[in-house]
């Protein structure tokens, strides 16, 4: 029994992981249906920041807040910078403009932070807690208090405020969306630049458990991503479940099955649900008007 | 203003003209992966080709000529460092080659070198680099077996014959992994629990509640590399495990303890080289002066610790300036024939004696068993 509650407590361990930067995917791809493969290198500049400036002797939350911000300011300059530029191309050369994003942000990192791996201080002592005989570190539960709040705060963004119907007004139809009086560039640009705060959210708050580098991004992506299409992209609901599905998969597999295949069967099983499930768990129908 | 810029270029331009009349230089080729995947591992062998090359030429170079260092960055990518040999051999003209940072650049650069007959002396640690012999490649970093029987003899010493062992899925881990096994039973050792993560994995504790489930297990043994064994130390913590702890030479640095934390890590075990350690070798220690040498240069240049792989690339040099000093000519044949031949060299990583059925040179002894105690390293006698 309490090898099971273990197994649990790691896989919502990692899952909270996962969630937290699924839900970064979120915003870009309801503003404009791309999925932003430098997701990652958000989450990536987040820790990295908070790190030097930790390290440069600021106090913990101003290092993150400084590193909050300053990775909402990158967002901003790369929706500035390279998408708005190629406004009207289709979404899958946007896409292709985000994972050359992702290895120009990955680039700068090595130059301007350095190759070695970090870490923070956990929030609340490295003591772990009991839970039935298992135990589970304080970090882990400010990942999963980040995770809840980014999801309550976006689904309270997506539903109950103007700003955030304008957000999917604008994926829905740019041009009907102008129509009514929506300013899409103003969208775009909030909506990169709030991702990107969600993504360093993320990298601030994981990497007292994953540890961080400047390539940490693409395999924090490439989780958080398969996460969010187990979910159903864009959804922000989807992207939590996802995340702690996915965690719990691992965390199953590698305990009771083999840990050599654990993410095989992951894999394995977001595959066949998606095969049932085009949208993923809790995804929108796509509707094609002809 | 114009005037006086192009006066100074022609006359820096004579004199570049003038260097190369005046000496033919000794070419050395490297190509390391100062950045990608392995920079943390290339980014230090660069800073200490570049550093020591303009010690050897301060002080006059090897026999009276000066080292130039033809330094290339592959990026930890095969198929450019095996462009770069080619370019080294064909275009630069190099009498030897040190580099290949990781097992991958090594393995593709061995062909164009053994074609080429230029010596080849690689950074990376696999055995098969080695192992059958080939005539024109050599290395300077131990094996994984190596790492793998230093460790089984220290557990063996202790008592301990079951183990548990949870290895990183990484070109590393997985390597060492197989070794391990494939050597355990010469020391008597049953692995009882062999279990895996992958190498962004950012929890363990699954692995290690299996482990902990086997109630014969005496020692824990975690091959890896990167931050994958740095988690393992904090779960093995976080679990509660008494169990000793071991781990790889991968790991050997003192950036391993900041992250695994002082607490968690304290009495983790690790084979590693006398470089770690220079400070706390004896005084009639061999290694100590060549050790706290680099040591010394290398952080008063580059303001960063030291790491063992920097050392790899510094022993790689000194096998290469002892076997230019010894031989006939600056012939990569004469070149060759004297790195087989090097004895009784001391170096950051060992003592090297190689022979023409040993490329490597390094025995057990040059390995030291590091014990982490209080934040940082003790030798265990």
């Amino acid at each position: 029994m309490p090898e099971l509650m273990q197994f649990l407590l790691s896989g919502i361990t990692v899952g909270a992981v996962y969630a937290l930067v699924a839900l970064g995917f979120t915003i870009i791809y309801n503003a404009s249906d791309v999925v932003n493969f430098a997701q990652g290198e958000f989450v990536m500049l987040g820790g990295m920041i908070t790190v030097f400036a930790y390290q440069a002797g600021l106090p913990l939350p101003l290092a993150a807040l400084i590193a909050i911000a300053a990775t909402a300011a990158a967002g901003v300059a790369f929706n500035k910078l390279a998408i708005e530029t190629a406004r009207g191309a289709p979404v899958v050369s946007l896409i292709i403009i985000t994972i050359g994003a992702s290895i120009f942000i990955q680039g700068v990192a090595q130059v301007v932070f350095d190759k070695q791996l970090h870490r923070l201080p956990a929030f609340s002592g490295d003591e772990p807690l009991h839970v039935f005989g298992a135990t589970i570190l304080p970090q882990s539960l400010w990942v999963m208090g980040g995770a809840l709040i980014v999801f309550v705060g976006l689904w309270v963004f997506f539903t109950r405020t103007l700003t955030g119907r304008a957000v999917l007004a604008t994926s829905n139809n740019r041009l009907a969306a102008q129509l009514v009086g929506i300013n899409t560039n103003f969208v775009m640009t909030l909506s990169f630049g709030l991702s990107a705060a969600i993504g360093a959210l993320a990298g601030v708050l994981v990497t007292p458990i994953t540890l961080t580098s400047y390539q940490i991004g693409i395999s924090l992506a490439l989780k958080g991503f398969a996460a969010a299409m187990l979910g159903g992209m864009g959804n922000p609901k989807g992207a939590l479940v996802g995340g702690i599905a996915l965690g719990l998969l691992e965390a199953l597999t590698a305990g009771y099955l083999s840990s050599q295949y654990k993410d095989a069967v992951a894999f394995v099983v977001i595959l066949a649900v998606l095969f049932a499930m085009p949208q993923g768990l809790f995804g929108r129908k796509a509707m094609e008007r002809v | 203003m114009r005037k006086l810029l192009t006066g100074v270029a022609l006359a820096s331009l004579a004199s570049l003209s003038f260097a190369s009349f005046a000496w033919a230089d000794i070419k050395l080729g490297a190509t390391v992966s100062e950045t990608g995947p392995a920079s943390f591992l290339g980014d230090p062998e660069a800073k200490t080709l570049k550093l020591m090359v303009e010690q050897i030429n301060a002080s006059g170079g090897i026999k009276g000529e000066k080292i130039k260092l033809f330094l290339y960055d592959d990026g930890g990518d095969p198929n450019k460092a095996r462009t770069f040999a080619t370019r080294l051999v064909e275009d630069d003209g190099v009498v030897a080659i040190i580099g290949g940072t990781t097992t991958g650049t090594s393995m593709s650069v061995m062909p164009v070198v053994e074609d080429a007959k230029i010596p080849f002396i690689s950074l990376a640690g696999a055995i098969e680099i080695i192992d059958p012999v080939r005539p024109n490649t050599f290395k300077t970093p131990h094996t994984d077996r190596m790492a793998c029987e230093k460790i089984f003899d220290d557990m063996k010493k202790r008592g301990y014959t079951k183990i548990g062992m949870l290895s990183g899925t990484d070109g590393f881990g997985a390597s060492m992994r197989a070794q391990c096994l494939a050597v355990a039973p010469n020391y008597g050792i049953t692995i009882l629990a062999d279990e895996n993560y992958g190498p962004k994995d950012a929890d363990m504790t699954p692995q290690l509640t299996n482990i902990r489930g086997k109630s014969d297990i005496q020692a824990v043994l975690s091959p890896g590399f990167g931050q994958g064994p740095a988690i393992v130390t904090r779960n093995y913590a976080q679990l509660g495990i008494t169990l000793p702890l071991y781990q790889s030479h991968g790991v050997a640095s003192n950036g391993f303890i900041e992250l695994a934390g002082a607490k968690a890590s304290e009495g983790v075990r690790l084979p590693g080289t006398a470089l770690l350690v220079g400070e706390l070798l004896a005084d009639n220690d061999p290694q100590k002066p060549v050790v706290m040498a680099y040591k010394t240069a290398f952080e008063k240049a580059t303001g960063t610790p030291v790491s063992t792989f920097g050392g790899y690339a510094h022993d790689a040099l000194r096998i290469f300036v002892d076997a230019v000093s010894r031989s006939k000519s600056t012939k990569p044949a004469d070149i060759r024939d004297a790195i087989e031949k090097t004895s009784g060299l001391v170096g950051t990583t060992g003592t090297v004696t190689m022979s023409p059925k040993d490329h490597l040179g390094l025995d057990l002894g040059s390995f030291r068993m590091l014990e982490i105690k209080n934040g940082g390293w003790v030798l265990v006698k």
